[in-house]
């Protein structure tokens, strides 16, 4: 094979290797379009109204289910704030939030994989989406001063941007930086 | 408003299976938290529920870090969310919801007290918002 023809033929496929393996972890399951306008697909009643109350109700296939048991176990000092649930509530959210990670059975895509690759050491149950290198290489043209103003304030306000992310909407049309 | 409704309109709720207890108010929440304190409803002072809110806490958390000093505007969350007003004149689901009443008082007392709010506190808080009108005092 002539050298140019096999250079091309790499380039192209770590170019198509990277889209698939960064973009939407939505686009790897089933459910196409449909899906990646709302997302997740199945959005459980008590997730949206007891989570969403103070943030976006964050998707769960960002984190692995070793991540939200971390998260459900320790609700009274979620991030610094007390956000504990009653009992009832709270099986019910874990049990939705790991049905829907990142590994659970069809879904194909660990956090805690690329983790362990990007640090070394790893982290098999990061705490924070954004410690995650899929959310690092997705908002890595985002500097610092964005991420600092006031109708930002931080990583964790997906709202700010995605204009659509309370409603589990992400997708990249719906963007709008705030100034 | 729950002596207005009709004997007919109970009996179908209760037979559709409707929640026991029908929607508070500010004022039955009040008046629940003023029994639980052993205190006449009366005596419960919007001015010991003002302080609460503008003075409870030390200097790293406070009522108004996201709620704001006026509880007729909206807040933010330490993430950005919005907060819908606390005052029901300027949001009336507010205080029409017991659980979600306990829930918050369990959360926020504890974030910004450190301790659990005591039923006196309680009443006199929910007292306080309640009195406030849409402009001023």
């Amino acid at each position: 094979m002539n050298m140019a023809i096999r250079g091309i033929l790499v380039v192209s496929l770590v170019t198509a290797a990277t889209a698939i393996s960064f973009s939407w972890p939505g686009a790897l399951a089933s459910g196409g379009d449909k899906e990646k306008r709302a997302w997740p697909a199945v959005r459980d009643e008590a997730w949206v109204s007891e989570c969403g109350a103070c943030h976006v109700p964050y998707p769960p296939r960002l984190l692995p289910a070793a991540s939200w048991d971390r998260v459900m176990d320790g609700l009274a000092d979620h991030f610094g704030e007390n956000a504990e649930l009653a009992p009832e509530t709270s099986e019910r959210i874990r049990s939705y939030l790991k049905a829907h990670a990142s590994g659970a059975r069809g879904i194909g895509w660990r956090y805690d994989d690329d983790d362990k690759r990007a640090n070394g050491a790893g982290n098999a149950a990061p705490l924070r989406i954004t410690e995650t290198r899929w959310f690092r290489h997705e908002h890595d043209e985002i500097s610092a001063r964005v991420w600092a103003r006031e109708a930002v304030g931080s990583p964790a306000n997906c709202g700010a941007c995605h204009r659509g992310a309370d409603k589990g909407e992400f997708n990249e049309h719906r963007i709008k930086i705030p100034k | 408003m729950a002596k207005q409704w009709s004997a007919p309109v109970l009996l179908t709720l209760s037979m559709l299976g409707a929640p026991a207890v029908l929607a508070a108010t500010p004022e039955s929440l009040v008046a629940a938290y003023a029994a639980q304190a052993g205190v006449p409803v009366e005596s419960i002072d919007v001015a010991v529920g003002e302080a609460l809110f503008r003075q409870g806490g030390g200097s790293e958390k406070q009522c108004s870090s996201c709620h704001t000093q006026d509880p007729r505007a909206a807040g933010r969350t330490k993430v950005g969310k919005r907060i819908e007003p606390m005052a029901p004149a300027a949001n009336p689901q507010r205080f029409t919801d017991e659980k979600k009443v306990e829930k918050w008082f369990g959360r926020n007392c504890k974030d910004v007290l450190a301790r659990e709010c005591t039923p006196l506190e309680k009443a006199s808080l929910i007292a306080w918002l309640a009195g406030l009108d849409r402009e001023g005092k």
